[in-house]
């Protein structure tokens, strides 16, 4: 398949992902709001420092309001990881290969895309509430059309490779966000107010369900054990390497266990070093480092794709 | 409804006077008339929102209002009688063949300039005559492959050729979808009457490409290129790949190694036959044309000059577009198919002859002027529908530049009913039906009709706020 066309499908899917995933962990922290106890201070501001584009973020609004917050993350048209400017890319990409991918996924884009900017147009904040979900079933409908629609074929592989890659990225954010809520006050840890934002963060992933399957108390070793460890649960980061592996494997026909390509390398290795770490030396280690080596190298496994097929190939 | 619908004093292709249908229309005037305003509305508006989620969208260039809008689609159908509708079909045919000879010729052995029929001057002038063409033999001796010829009627109904369009006709996917629409909107009316269905056109169109690989290859590789996803048709390039299952590919997916054009995937370089190219030929190859394109493959002309790619349409098809050759067509069907030419030209001033350019410049409040080599309604003045700055600056321009500029009169356009605020309005129309060049000629039966719906206006285009109808080639004697 042409390379613009891998590189488009993936980056489509990676783009709704995102959105998605904005839009999860905004409603966190509306969620959280809810719970907390009148008087205590609004934190805004670790939504900001998790995205990574805090200066952009100061440059443009200021003070990390709610309001401004919301804006920045929601509808920004000029910043380029908004859930609006999100879906914009997203289906910008899917229209340079409308004849590749289904009608039915064309359409579903489309009209998510026509949705989100007509909410950006009315910017009514009462509205977010509804809003936030909305893209989440959006965006798992998108992912639930391509499943039916499209061929699974090498395409479609690209695609899911985008969608979990992303999604490990972006559930290492989520839990981060937690991290730089409890910053302020370690004295918390173990406090009911801790305990609500455990649930809320387990919610805000679609996880409290499924984590209270497997365990029965709320705890940070096993929020984490579950969202980093879990090799079974659609958004823990490991089961999304799992997934991602075994696409790029379909992709380049190499056998699983081996690698030829450096993306295959660089993933195998982030696979195994997930599936043999323990519990204990992430928090030896600390769970925000962690969590960041794991985003650089999410990256660098992105570079790998990008060189290996989305650039002049290498191969034949 | 129709019943206070009122023709005026125009060619309506729907109705003889008020009230009164035309034959081939009369089933279809009922069934419409049966159904209430308001339904024909919601109906409208319907079609309309089908064409927005499938996004069968154009972008238009020099708006800063959001670059996206749908082509506006109207409701009632324009109604073609097929045995007019076979005239047509025989007129285009010829038109076509001889086009096709005429740019084989004019690239080779220019025998019809040695034998005097066009001055030299006219083909050395036109800017779509491209000399890095010269002595090239494209595959199966075929030039024009996709052709959409703008036809118009008068105020008597009679049918001219307003313009040819060689290079990159736009406006097939309209039609595909505007039908796909119209059935889902009114299935009894598809039941009743005796149309003739348009879908053939993807399938006849790989036909046509395929017919340019050479013969032994056994499975061709071929694609449409296109300028990408900011061009104004760039729906219509996705829409026909993916009718035909082929690669769409733009500029940077392609390269020439090895001696051929090739496409870079996933796996590796992977060679390219045939290219149906939605892209001007200025832009196809910067190192034989414009060497700023950054849209096109370097060393591509190389390669189809060895025979080793063929290109639909050939590269230096646009000299035949060129208003100041077109006005020689009738001159080109007679020497080279020693035929009559079937459908008119419109008569045309060329602003070139010192006489002609008089007449025009004292006229040019009934006239209307176009540049010779622009399409798609720009550079043009609609004499009567002018401002007196608007002739001035259009006279400066036609006494600087007397070879850019041909004139011919206001046509009085036929009209056809349109639903427009909860009523109907004679709107004026053309029709670009599609002409395909592969093993043998094919014409899509209909076409595109463009539909002008400012009211008054005479202007079609896309890019000026025209719309479009379905077109209907039906039996005259259906019941």
């Amino acid at each position: 398949m042409l390379s613009r066309v891998a590189n488009s499908i993936y980056w489509a899917n990676r783009y709704v992902e995102r959105a998605e995933n904005v839009s999860r962990f905004v409603d966190v922290n509306l969620n959280l709001l809810l719970d907390t106890p009148m008087g205590t201070m609004q934190q805004w501001e670790p939504l900001v420092v998790t995205t990574g584009d805090q200066a952009l973020f100061k440059e443009r609004y200021g003070e990390a309001t709610a309001e401004n917050v919301l804006k920045f993350l929601t509808f920004d048209a000029e910043y380029p990881n908004s859930i609006r400017s999100c879906v914009k890319l997203a289906r910008e990409n899917a229209r340079s290969v409308r004849e590749i991918i289904s009608s039915e996924m064309w359409e579903q884009l489309n009209e998510f895309y026509l949705q989100v900017e007509d909410a950006a147009k009315s910017m009514d904040m009462s509205k977010l509430y509804a809003f936030y979900p909305e893209v989440k079933n959006a965006s798992h409908m998108f992912a639930g059309v391509m499943n039916a629609t499209m061929s699974h074929n090498e395409g479609w592989h690209f695609g899911l490779l985008g969608r979990y890659l992303e999604r490990a990225d972006k559930t290492a954010r989520i839990l981060d966000v937690k991290y730089f809520i409890l910053l302020p006050s370690l004295a918390a840890v173990g406090s009911p107010l801790d305990n609500l934002q455990w649930i809320a963060l387990l919610r805000s992933a679609s996880a409290y369900e499924m984590y209270s399957k497997c365990q029965h108390m709320i705890n940070p070793r096993g929020v984490v054990d579950f969202l980093v460890l879990n090799p079974e649960f659609p958004r823990s980061i490991r089961c999304c390497i799992l997934e991602a592996e075994k696409s790029l494997h379909k992709i380049s026909g190499t056998p699983a266990g081996s690698w030829r390509l450096s993306s295959e390398r660089r993933l195998g290795k982030l696979r195994s070093h997930l599936e043999y770490i323990t519990l204990e030396e992430i928090f030896e280690i600390g769970l925000h480092e962690v969590l960041d080596r794991l985003q650089d190298d999410l990256n660098h496994v992105g570079s790998a794709i990008t060189e290996n097929f989305f650039g002049l190939p290498v191969l034949a | 409804m129709f019943n206070t619908y009122d023709p005026g004093d125009f060619y309506d292709e729907l109705f003889v006077s008020r009230g009164v249908p035309r034959p081939e229309a009369e089933l279809l005037v009922q069934r419409i008339s049966n159904i209430s305003i308001d339904e024909l509305m919601l109906r409208q508006q319907m079609a309309q929102n089908m064409l927005f989620k499938l996004g069968v969208t154009f972008n238009v260039y020099n708006d800063n209002q959001g670059t996206e809008r749908i082509f506006p689609f109207d409701v009632v159908p324009r109604v073609v009688p097929s045995e007019e509708w076979q005239w047509l079909e025989r007129g285009l045919k010829q038109r076509i063949e001889t086009l096709n000879c005429f740019l084989d010729d004019i690239y080779n052995d220019q025998k019809i300039l040695k034998d005097g029929i066009i001055p030299r001057e006219v083909i050395e002038s036109a800017t779509g005559f491209l000399k890095p063409c010269l002595g090239i033999k494209p595959p199966k001796g075929i030039w024009c492959h996709i052709t959409g010829t703008d036809l118009v009627r008068d105020r008597n109904g009679n049918w001219y050729v307003l313009e040819d369009n060689l290079r990159c006709p736009s406006g097939v996917s309209y039609v595909l979808e505007n039908r796909r629409v119209m059935k889902g909107a009114f299935p009894a009316l598809f039941e009743a009457l005796n149309i003739n269905p348009v879908d053939a056109y993807p399938s006849q169109l790989l036909a046509s490409l395929l017919h340019l690989a050479p013969d032994t290859m056994p499975d061709p590789q071929v694609v449409l290129m296109s300028p990408g996803i900011y061009n104004s048709a760039y729906f219509e390039h996705s829409f026909l790949a993916q009718q035909m299952g082929i690669e769409l590919v733009e500029g940077r997916d392609l390269v020439v190694a090895d001696g051929y054009l090739q496409m870079k995937t996933t796996k590796g370089l992977k060679r390219v036959d045939v290219i149906y190219r939605r892209i001007d030929d200025d832009f196809l190859d910067p190192l034989t044309f414009r060497p700023d394109s950054m849209l096109g493959v370097p060393g591509l002309m190389d390669v189809y000059r060895q025979g080793r790619v063929a290109i639909a349409n050939a590269p230096g098809t646009g000299v035949a577009d060129d208003k100041m050759v077109y006005s020689y067509v009738p001159d080109m069907v007679r020497y080279y198919l020693g035929e009559e030419q079937l459908i008119p030209n419109v008569p045309t001033y060329l602003c070139e002859n010192a006489q002609q350019q008089n007449y025009v410049l004292g006229h040019l409040d009934e006239l209307v002027v176009k540049a010779t080599n622009a399409s798609g309604g720009y550079g043009m003045l609609v004499g009567p529908h002018s401002t007196d700055p608007e002739r001035d600056a259009f006279a400066d321009q036609i006494k600087a530049n007397p070879r850019g500029y041909i004139a011919q009169p206001t046509l009085c356009l036929s009209r056809v009913p349109a639903l427009i605020n909860s009523e109907f309005q004679g709107c004026h129309v053309d029709l670009r039906p599609f002409i395909l060049h592969g093993e043998d000629i094919y014409v899509n039966p209909g076409g595109l009709t463009r539909v002008a719906l400012k009211k008054g206006s005479l202007v079609v285009n896309s890019s000026q706020g025209g719309g479009s109808k379905d077109t209907w080639v039906v039996a005259a004697t259906a019941s």
